[in-house]
């Protein structure tokens, strides 16, 4: 579904760095949930917003091939693109009231890939809309769909934000750090819809984390990013058990367990 | 270990609003909190978030008025945060800002005040030649050091660490706990140490002290209260990480 072909990122304006991503290669199956780790400055985040079509193309040079079901999206004309980025990726990011429109009602915001993309009548889209607030789980969904974004808890914009990315059912749902900024029980309660929706609608997951306990929890296979390569790719648990490269070692080293009691 | 550093007894915290829209309803942000903290010791707070860790933390410092009596045994505890970029002056150089507090209170002369902090940046594993540099030209690890050497610099015997790793990557977080444990095993310290991070606070804490809804739930040594948690609240934590 996905194939990253030897993808290099350089940013123009940034003398000092230049290249951030080295030309990396990713392979994703359709429905598959993948995870990609590393640390601040890895590369992981630039790697995610160039699939996703985000980089400002003023300000930066990619080479490589980004094949989404056999189209190159570094090739794609704008509309073309216009219509993969948004409806058959979904993008669900880590402060979702950032990504939220404070004065939208969150319905409309939901529905927003609809009317974009369909012709379906207002009608439709609102059940539509009404059935997937109800699939990622909230509440009384006619009453949230009124409701602006502020007057839901953080766990719940995040569930809306989910909802307007799915809801065109994209094939795969980006998904960067999105439950980094919640308090862990509810993280917990957003790695579990993110498992059950993939399981329902078959939506692969590129799930960009520098939490390697939450990748661990959600995703079948994850790569490694270090310095802008990618160091190390498999099936997540032969990573966590046996890693090959050095620095995959030294973070798994570094993760707080209970086994690593200091005092 | 018997020595108390700090007794907190029955504080309850309110913010009062002021002005057109006040509400006389509004719950206490903490409530009825108890607690003793020893020379020595590590204990830790976990709760998520809005659970009243931060006012708790105020009212210790003193910043918030508070019912109830807060005893400290010792002189001018200080503080370790999350983010020591908001606290860093960027106009300043890393030495300036961490003789800073020794100026303030007009202390040493400036010979002995430079050799103060020299020493300082050595024990925190910066070193002499980052005197001379500036917050921006650091990487968040470096500036959680800066950040400490500000709040050690003062000689106190109590830290109020409140997140002070949760910003930073997994591996600098690692080696930013080896460093706490480190000073306060060398300085005989006391840390009131404040995370969400169940797993942080296993790895560093004696004891543990659980807030939801602006109280203290549960209290127990670290093991104990992670191999048998007694509070419903305190089990679905666990579970969650």
């Amino acid at each position: 579904m996905l194939d990253i072909e030897d993808l290099r990122v350089s940013f123009i304006d940034r003398e000092d760095t230049g290249e951030v991503v080295h030309g990396i290669s990713l392979h994703m199956d359709p429905g598959e949930r993948l995870g990609l780790v590393g640390e601040s400055g890895s590369g992981k985040s630039v790697t995610a917003l160039t699939v996703a079509g985000l980089l400002k193309r003023s300000r930066s040079t990619v080479s490589g091939r980004v094949l989404f079901q056999g189209r190159d999206l570094l090739q794609c004309p704008r509309d073309e693109l216009r219509k993969i980025q948004g409806r058959e990726i979904g993008m669900v990011f880590q402060e979702p009231m950032t990504s939220l429109d404070p004065l939208m009602r969150v319905g409309r915001q939901v529905e927003e890939v609809l009317r974009i993309h369909t012709q379906l009548p207002a009608a439709q889209r609102r059940r539509q809309a009404l059935e997937m607030l109800e699939r990622v789980g909230l509440p009384e969904p006619t009453v949230c769909y009124e409701k602006y974004p502020h007057q839901l808890s953080g766990g719940q914009r995040q569930r809306a934000m989910i909802a307007a990315a799915l809801i065109g059912h994209p094939a795969l749902l980006l998904a960067d750090e999105p439950t980094t900024a919640l308090d862990v029980t509810v993280q917990a309660q957003i790695l579990e819809l993110l498992k059950a929706l993939n399981r329902d609608m078959g939506v692969g997951i590129l799930f960009i984390s520098h939490d390697l306990n939450v990748v661990r929890k959600l995703c079948t296979r994850v790569a490694v990013m270090h310095n802008g390569y990618i160091v190390e790719t498999g099936p997540t648990e032969d990573v966590f058990r046996q890693p090959k490269e050095e620095y995959t070692r030294q973070l798994i080293a570094a993760i707080p367990t209970r086994e690593k009691r200091k005092r | 270990m018997d020595e108390l550093i700090l007794q907190v007894n029955n504080v309850s915290v309110s913010y009062q609003d002021r002005g057109l829209f006040r509400r006389s309803d509004r719950p206490p942000t903490v409530k009825d909190v108890s607690f003793d903290l020893h020379r020595g010791e590590i204990l830790g707070l976990v709760g998520e978030s809005g659970c009243g860790k931060s006012t708790l933390s105020k009212a210790i410092l003193g910043m918030l008025p508070y019912q109830g009596e807060i005893v400290h045994f010792s002189k001018r505890p200080q503080m370790v945060f999350q983010d020591p970029y908001g606290s860093l002056n960027p106009a300043k150089t890393v030495g300036w800002i961490v003789e800073e507090p020794l100026r303030a209170f007009g202390k040493y002369d400036a010979r002995e005040r430079k050799r103060r902090v020299l020493d300082m940046l050595e024990r925190v594993g910066l070193g002499a030649a980052y005197a001379d540099r500036r917050p921006r030209e650091l990487s968040g690890g470096q500036r959680q050091r800066v950040g400490i050497a500000v709040a050690l610099i003062q000689r106190p015997r109590l830290i109020i660490a409140d997140e002070p790793v949760s910003a930073l990557d997994v591996t600098i977080q690692a080696r930013i706990l080896d460093l706490l444990l480190e000073l306060q095993r060398d300085l005989e310290l006391s840390y009131l140490f404040i995370s969400h991070d169940l797993n942080v606070i296993y790895q560093i804490c004696d004891r543990v002290m659980v807030m939801q809804g602006g109280r203290i739930i549960e209290t127990g040594p670290v093991e104990a209260v992670f191999e048998h948690p007694r509070e419903e609240y305190t089990k679905k934590l666990l579970a969650a990480i």
